[in-house]
């Protein structure tokens, strides 16, 4: 059956989204045909806004609201300038925000280094990182990129590119996932493991 | 797909991609079954046990199930991280390399290649050990040109067949091998190759890895000279690639850019 051309056109822009095969994207295109108005209505207003009505931030390029220069974490007078969190991803601030127990800022990278995908050094904001430690103000640069090749990668480049401005730069702790058991744990969970392993008090 | 429910698959791991909430889509080189996609579910979790087991260059063994549309990972277990690939970026690079060759010249369900399969493991242990990943990757390009059935001439002219002598060549994507400076004259889109260059693709071709590797002292010994061959070779080899593959390779310009 040849679908008309306006649900064949949801489900084609559907697609393109990470994690929806053409048979999600198909289901959710029909469960909008099927829902009352309002449903398509917000979604359709909420999509238009999205790009709208945000922005990055010009120091740490988490998100903010359109027309502001800077985030929330960056304007506060609260957050310590020394010490800087760099994450991929804008979602991860919000991880490390729900714990309530980070009092530094952040820097979101946009992204992670990938060879096989080729995103390279110059598809993320590391340039504007090292020019963040250029400055001077930052003593800790603390890489929290996820423990995946990719987030190894993108710590191992950003060490060398940030070794020469002098500053202390951390990785995130790694460790056995909690409730684990270490039969299960992979080589390099182990390793890590091992190597930042802790005095017990 | 094969009949049984479910297999074990002694696998590399050659990408990897979110799906869904916390899944993984693994793309995956298999002894038994050639290229696989395979879902590992909640392998983005923090607490999953297979993350750690399922990371690109990764050799696992797996068992994998039939679901409805994938294979789902139900059991993982490394059988090597070749974690020195992943201390050094520019080995990263290299090994990104191979994979990439791998998967953009192989299809789901065209079956095992054996052979492959145990060049491309060969292929990551000699770039994790080796202080220059040059040898490796080279020899690696040669023989998977062979298995390909893009085996290229360069022992006779591929235009007119007469034997290649001593003097520098052309080589011509379109025609598979190298051309001989007579013909070369009028032909376009040729590329020029030393004679140097082509003596060390010859005998990448020709021999056995550990024959191959008595190439690299010499090298070694005549740095200025080593060095533009192995550039010269490395260019040619991945244009050559690009041109079988019609559309550009990524993992390239990443070795570049982070090459010191
Ligand atoms: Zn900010
Ligand atoms: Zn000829």
């Amino acid at each position: 059956m040849l679908l008309p051309e306006s649900i064949q056109s949801l489900i084609t822009a559907l697609e393109r989204l990470p994690g929806i095969g053409p048979k999600s994207a198909s289901r959710l295109a029909f469960y909008l045909l099927r829902a009352s108005e309002d449903v398509a209505q917000d979604l359709s207003v909420a999509l238009a806004n999205l790009k709208a009505n945000t922005a990055f931030c010009q120091e740490c390029f988490n998100i903010t609201e359109a027309g502001r220069e800077r985030c929330e974490v960056c304007e506060s007078p609260k957050r310590d300038g020394a010490v800087v969190c760099v994450v991929e991803e804008a979602l991860d601030v919000l991880a490390l925000e729900r714990t309530g127990g980070y009092q530094g800022k952040y820097h979101v990278l946009q992204g992670v280094l990938s060879p096989i995908e080729g995103i390279g050094p110059d598809d993320l904001k590391i340039k504007e990182l090292v020019a963040r430690v250029a400055n001077g103000e930052i003593k800790e640069v603390i890489l929290a990129t996820n423990p995946s090749m990719e987030g190894d990668a993108t710590a191992l480049y950003l060490q060398t590119q940030l070794k020469q401005y002098g500053v202390h730069v951390t990785r995130l702790a790694r460790g056995l996932p909690m409730g684990g058991d270490l039969e299960y744990a992979d080589q390099n969970t182990l390793l890590r493991a091992l190597s930042g392993r802790q005095e017990m008090s | 797909m094969p009949k049984f429910r479910s297999f074990r698959a002694d696998s590399v791991v050659l990408r990897h991609s979110d799906w869904g909430e916390a899944d993984r889509l693994l793309t995956l080189y298999t002894r038994e079954q050639g290229k696989v996609r395979a879902l590992a579910k909640g392998a983005r979790k923090v607490t999953s046990r297979k993350a750690g087991h399922i990371e690109p260059f990764t050799h696992v063994t797996l068992q994998l199930a039939k679901g409805r549309d994938l294979f789902i990972v139900t059991q993982a277990e490394t059988v090597n991280a070749f974690l020195g690939l992943r201390d050094d970026l520019v080995k990263t690079g290299y090994a990104a390399y191979i994979l990439e060759l791998l998967d953009r010249f192989t299809y789901e369900e065209e079956g095992p290649n054996p052979s492959l399969f145990r060049l491309l493991i060969e292929s990551l242990e000699r770039v994790e050990k080796e202080s220059d990943a040059w040898l490796a990757v080279r020899y690696y390009e040669m023989r998977l040109l062979d298995f390909l059935g893009f085996r290229p001439q360069l022992f006779e002219c591929a235009n007119c067949g007469r034997e290649i002598l001593p003097e520098d060549q052309f080589f011509s994507f379109t025609a598979g091998g190298v051309i001989c400076p007579r013909c070369g004259q009028g032909l376009p889109n040729l590329h020029l190759i030393s004679l140097e260059a082509l003596k060390y693709m010859r005998h990448f071709q020709r021999s056995s890895y550990r024959d191959a590797s008595r190439a690299r002292p010499i090298l070694e010994a005549r740095a200025e000279q080593g060095q533009s061959i192995q550039k010269e070779t490395e260019v040619l080899m991945q244009g050559y690639f690009t041109y079988l593959l019609e559309r550009e390779l990524n993992t390239p310009g990443f070795i570049k850019r982070v090459k010191p």
